[in-house]
């Protein structure tokens, strides 16, 4: 029996208008990202703004990352995006096993 | 008077009527909403349909009968964003990003109001040309391009205009619409026999469906229109009118029948609500969505499918019959 050894990674999260999601994908594992998960979401944020009737619903796409490729990401995402789209970014700790995967 | 009728007859027709019944179902805050899945299975059946029929038709229209009505069409299409922005940004003393932005909205085409259009010529009997869907698929494109050649030439854009044009070529309107001509066409009438049916006889249906959809989302657009403004309410319904008696004036000099050229012009006064919003939002995310979505939504298309298409017919027959 094997001990599967627990390391710190950074989770990020990224919720944004559907339309963005190609652009982010492409941009985060540009910028490191081994892998993702996406999710439909739906909400409402600051902006109020329905920029879209049938883009469908938002998209969260969380990635684990190390921490460098963690702050690139929200370097990129807050540079690019944040002035004109409707879109959030937040980082977590994740403990993970297989800390190899997503470096 | 024999044009009340006709308008009267396209208020009571069952798609209209569920047009109707979607904007009060919004308006008295009803749970009814089409899943998102069914919108878009009806979208892609409609689009594949009108498609299909008219390569279907194309492929037994003489090329002489066709390319009139197709360069005027192409016509048409770069210059309504142009007469559309100069209206917006003089006129409307609005900044260019979103006059660009709703001229791309203009310019371009609906699919539905050019169905709703070819629906009410058939029901009174006077239906347009066969391959008026092939002219559909050439208005779609260039308007968007053009409004957004305006946009990015003074300056770079915060947005991505090769992302834009992927988006606008790739679409689903475009795809479906052009290659259901190209099938239709290489398929000719015996070819198409066996699907047929299936494209027939649910279309009207799929329509009125699409259409309770088209109500709901207009209504809600319609607690948009103080923030709009004056200026785009009467924007939203006198620019249509203007492209469209356009339409048919240059009309009349490429041989197009009187239900042709009001087809015709519905479709050049329409304004593209999925592929042009899609186009924009990714190459000029500084516009404001309110504007276009909500004059194309919450304007233009029920003015045009309720009293602009009577109106485009009645204009036809006037100036052409």
């Amino acid at each position: 029996m094997s001990t599967h050894r627990i390391v710190t990674l950074k989770l990020v999260t990224i919720v944004a208008e559907r339309i963005l999601e190609d652009r982010l994908l492409r941009k985060i594992v540009e910028l490191g990202a081994k892998g993702y998960t996406l999710t439909q979401a739906a909400g409402k944020g600051s902006r109020g703004v329905r920029a879209s009737e049938w883009e469908g619903p938002d998209t969260k796409i969380e990635t684990l990352v190390s921490e460098d490729v963690a702050q690139k990401i929200v370097d990129h995402v807050a540079d690019t995006f944040f002035e004109h789209y409707a879109v959030i970014v937040y980082v977590q700790d994740a403990a993970v096993i297989r800390g190899d995967k997503y470096v | 008077m024999e044009n009340l009728d006709v308008l009267a007859a396209n208020l009571l027709s069952p798609v209209i009527l569920a047009f109707a019944l979607g904007v009060i179902a919004s308006l008295v805050r009803s749970d009814l909403k089409l899943p998102s899945a069914l919108y878009n299975g009806l979208s892609i059946y409609l689009l594949l349909a009108i498609g299909l029929k008219g390569g279907v038709e194309l492929s037994r229209t003489p090329v002489a009968v066709f390319i009139g009505p197709a360069l005027l069409t192409l016509f048409l299409g770069l210059i309504t964003p142009i007469i559309a922005y100069n209206i917006l940004r003089r006129l409307g003393r609005m900044d260019r990003v979103n006059s660009a932005a709703i001229a791309a909205h203009y310019g371009s085409v609906s699919a539905v109001t050019f169905i709703v259009a070819i629906t009410f010529g058939t029901m009174t009997g006077r239906p347009p040309e066969g391959f008026m869907p092939a002219l559909v698929a050439i208005l779609e494109v260039p308007a968007i391009v053009v409004a957004l050649m305006i946009a990015f030439m003074r300056d770079g854009r915060a947005g991505s205009w090769q992302d834009a044009l992927h988006e606008v070529l790739s679409g689903r309107s475009v795809v479906l619409l052009v290659g259901g001509l190209v099938i239709g066409t290489l398929v000719g009438p015996e070819g198409f026999e066996p699907v047929a049916p299936f494209f027939k006889h649910g279309f009207q249906g799929a329509l009125m469906l699409f259409l309770l959809e088209m109500g709901i989302v207009a209504a809600s657009r319609l607690r948009d229109l103080k923030e709009v403004g004056f200026f785009l309410v009467a924007f939203g319904i006198l620019v249509p009118i203007l492209h469209g008696a356009l339409t048919i004036w240059l009309a009349q000099f490429t041989g197009l029948s009187v239900p042709g050229a009001a087809v015709l012009a519905a479709m050049v006064s329409s304004a593209s609500y999925i592929a042009a919003p899609a186009a924009v939002r990714i190459a000029l995310p500084e516009a404001n969505p309110t504007f276009y979505l909500t004059g194309a939504l919450g304007i233009t298309f029920p003015f045009n499918v309720t009293l602009g298409i009577p109106l485009y017919y009645a204009m036809a027959e006037w100036l052409i019959g």
